[in-house]
């Protein structure tokens, strides 16, 4: 896939992958090997049928193509982009096994660009009306697919958004260069289309409870999401400088404060920032730190590069624009000037030491190797802890020890008609398994309607 | 889109807005407060809930215009609009059943009195309120309190009311007549203060948070106080706390923070930085 230069992009919020040409488009799909058990569409949370996609692509039919991947995935501009393809789908092609497997991500983006701005083209077919309703609380990925799914099969939808924009964590997490908020927007207008409702600024614990939705709707599905930021538990956490990663994205993101004062939402821009974390929100962190003109940016992980939870390409690319790795440190307080503004993040080193109940190497502090690594910023990007906030006015949930929803395998919860999926039943996933639970979450919603529908 | 159904101008930088927000009248409790979002582009604002009307489906928003944005809100006539509004958000108002409740209220912050002295009032418990401002002209929500109770005015050059300080007329009141409850709003170091008169009393003393904050539901972590040496989210725990635990000097600090920026943004709006607003769109600098 075409890149951005690594040096212009780390000064810029552009996306950092171009998107194929139509001619390397179509020498890609051709690639696919048809197999006749696709273990790429196994390993799909979504279950998209690529093999088919893939061929009609293939053969230049790329509104069939389009067609095909839309009724299988309600977010493939998403997905084509922000996707682990390398352990889901790619890891599955044979091609794999001898060299390159199909880039089915970039294939999938390609399509679904394609359909964005082919809209005419593509079938505008709705199914009857049911006369059914059905509640989602929070428009992100699990949301957005369920409610997609659901106005398929001619339900009535109205998805209810905490924030004043639609997409969750695509558009307050996901930064502008790796998914412009653009494709997110246009993918929700896609559904709202189909017939979809969005109520922004209504809170589900506050605004309304969910009793209140289950008197409303005949079905309730949450998806609102993982939740309050976990902090280091360090001294020195609340001085000046320190960020949640969820605080430091979202003002970027959402408030878009990189273009302050044009927006009017501020964010510290830190000349040195400390990144705390390895997964694919610290690895977010960190580019954008850049990106607001960070001369060094430091990615804190207390295990090694092999442990990291980001994926590769993301690694990849924060490498190349210049973010610094220290491996094997781990924080121990946040140290302050007299005007208590951040200057610095004291470390110990780690060593790996038995394996924990994670399976992966637990890190152990190696005795006096404490330091001080100078910075003005800190992110922290260790992770989300359940938000009671919904569950809190409706003691009758069934949570699991940590405060997520526990459901049954239809994506159930203990009470009749409500359903949940995505992070709050997880807690901090993917984009696309979140997906994976919409999608079958609405199943089983069309198929606890139905009985009374007949 | 939240329509303006009035507009009045309460003292020379506060302005109280009544606007529709049905939902959010009909629901709210004392205590509670929304977000505000004025257009595309502008900063979510955190706003107490002063009052509200359910028959009219209206809120009453008392806002202190301090910087860009919170002159943009108090430059609104009826019949203009908000864009997004946000809540009820945070819990309602820790209430006693009977008995006597202080309530002392500095600049804007008695505005957030309003609606937890009708509450207190309404049942029956004995309201005295001291409220607060440089001089006359500064003191509001004086007529309102009035209807729920006593109320003893302060001001700093004695042009209305007492002169001096709300917390040397609270030392007095505690003093003679004592109270079960206190409740104190108002600038961070008028809570320090009165938290530290009623500390050694042991009267509990409520206070109303009002920290950095962008989305009100838990999920940023940046309105973080530290209370009882514990930290907790002033949108999702609070915004009221006890204020014998706060760490006040660490809110104050905390609120700093955009200082910088917040003087940047109102001289843009001043038009003072034309080459600053064409160059934002280059993060890096």
């Amino acid at each position: 896939m075409p890149e951005q230069d690594s040096a212009a992009r780390a000064a810029n919020f552009d996306e950092v992958n171009l998107g194929f040409t139509d001619e390397l488009a179509l020498l890609e799909a051709s690639r696919c090997l048809q197999c006749k058990d696709p273990r790429c569409m196994q390993d799909c949370p979504v279950c998209v049928n690529i093999p088919k996609f893939l061929e009609l692509l293939s053969h230049g039919r790329i509104a069939e193509a389009a067609q095909s991947l839309l009724d299988d995935n309600a977010l493939p501009g998403v997905t084509g982009r922000v996707c682990p393809q390398e352990t889901q789908c790619e890891a599955g092609c044979v091609r794999a096994a001898r060299g390159r497997p199909v880039g089915i991500g970039h294939l999938e983006r390609y399509v679904a660009d394609w359909a964005r701005t082919h809209r005419d083209q593509l079938s505008a077919a709705k199914t009857p009306a049911t006369g059914r309703r059905v509640a989602v609380v929070g428009s992100g990925p699990a949301g957005l697919t369920a409610a997609g799914e659901l106005v398929r099969h001619g339900h009535g939808v109205t998805i209810y958004e905490a924030l004043h924009k639609p997409g969750g964590v695509l558009v307050y997490g996901i930064p502008e260069f790796r998914l412009p908020k653009k494709i997110v927007a246009q993918e929700v207008e896609r559904l709202q289309e189909l017939g979809v409702k969005i109520e922004c600024n209504a809170v589900i614990g506050r605004t309304w409870t969910v009793p209140e939705l289950r008197g409303q709707f005949d079905a309730v599905f949450l998806a609102n999401g993982a939740g309050l930021p976990v902090f280091m538990d360090v001294p020195g956490e609340n001085l000046k400088g320190v960020y949640s990663a969820n605080e430091y994205l979202t003002r970027i993101n959402l408030m878009a404060a990189y273009q302050f004062p044009r927006s009017s939402t501020p964010v510290l821009h830190g000349q040195r920032v400390a990144v705390v974390g390895g997964g694919n929100v610290a690895m977010d962190s960190a580019r954008t730190a850049r990106r607001l003109g960070a001369a060094e940016v430091m990615i804190v992980y207390r295990r090694t590069r092999n442990e990291l939870p980001a994926r590769a390409e993301e690694v990849h690319h924060a490498e190349q624009e210049g973010v610094h790795f220290e491996f094997l440190t781990a924080p121990v307080e946040v140290i302050g000037n007299d005007k208590r503004w951040v200057t610095g993040l004291k470390c110990l080193h780690m060593k790996l030491g038995t394996p924990d109940a994670s399976g992966r190497a637990r890190p152990e502090p190696v005795p006096g190797s404490e330091f001080v690594m100078p910075c003005d910023v800190v992110v922290v990007a260790i992770g989300t802890r359940a938000n009671p906030l919904l569950t809190a006015t409706c003691p009758e949930l069934k949570l699991n020890k940590h405060g997520y929803l526990v459901v049954d395998e239809n994506g159930m919860t203990n009470l009749p008609g409500v359903f949940a999926g995505g992070d709050i039943v997880r807690g901090a996933a993917t984009v696309i398994l979140a997906m994976g639970d919409g999608k079958r979450a609405a199943g089983a919603i069309n198929n606890y309607l139905k009985p009374a529908a007949s | 889109m939240h329509s303006i159904l009035g507009r009045q101008q309460l003292s020379p930088n506060v302005t109280r807005l009544k606007v529709r927000a049905p939902r959010i009248a009909a629901i709210r409790q004392p205590g509670q407060f929304v977000i505000v979002r004025l257009a595309e582009n502008a900063e979510r604002i955190p706003l107490t809930i002063a009052d509200a009307d359910p028959a009219a489906g209206a809120i009453t928003l008392v806002i202190q215009s301090v910087g860009k944005s919170t002159r943009e809100l108090v430059a609104l006539k009826p019949g203009d609009a908000i864009r997004d509004i946000v809540g009820p958000l945070g819990h309602a108002t820790e209430m006693i059943a009977s008995g006597r409740a202080l309530c002392i209220g500095g600049g804007v912050g008695t505005a957030v009195l309003h609606p937890i002295a009708q509450s207190l009032n309404r049942r029956g418990v004995h309201v005295t309120s001291i409220i607060g401002g440089r001089s006359r002209e500064w003191v509001i929500f004086e007529e309102e309190l009035r209807r729920l109770g006593e109320v003893v005015v302060c001001t700093d050059d004695g042009s209305h009311g007492r002169k001096g300080f709300v917390t040397d007329a609270a030392k007095d009141l505690l003093a003679t007549g004592g109270a079960d409850i206190v409740y104190a709003v108002g600038p961070v170091p008028m809570m320090r203060a009165v938290a530290n008169l009623t500390r050694p009393l042991g009267v509990r003393t409520i206070v109303s948070l009002n920290p950095v904050m962008i989305d009100g539901t838990g999920m940023c972590g940046g309105c973080r106080v530290t209370v009882g040496n514990k930290t907790r989210f002033a949108c999702v725990d609070g915004p009221e706390f006890d204020g014998h635990q706060v760490n006040f000097e660490e809110l104050m600090d905390r609120l700093t923070i955009y200082r910088e920026f917040e003087q940047r943004a109102t001289a843009c709006a001043d038009g003072g930085c034309r080459l600053e607003a064409a160059v934002a769109g280059r993060p890096a600098q």
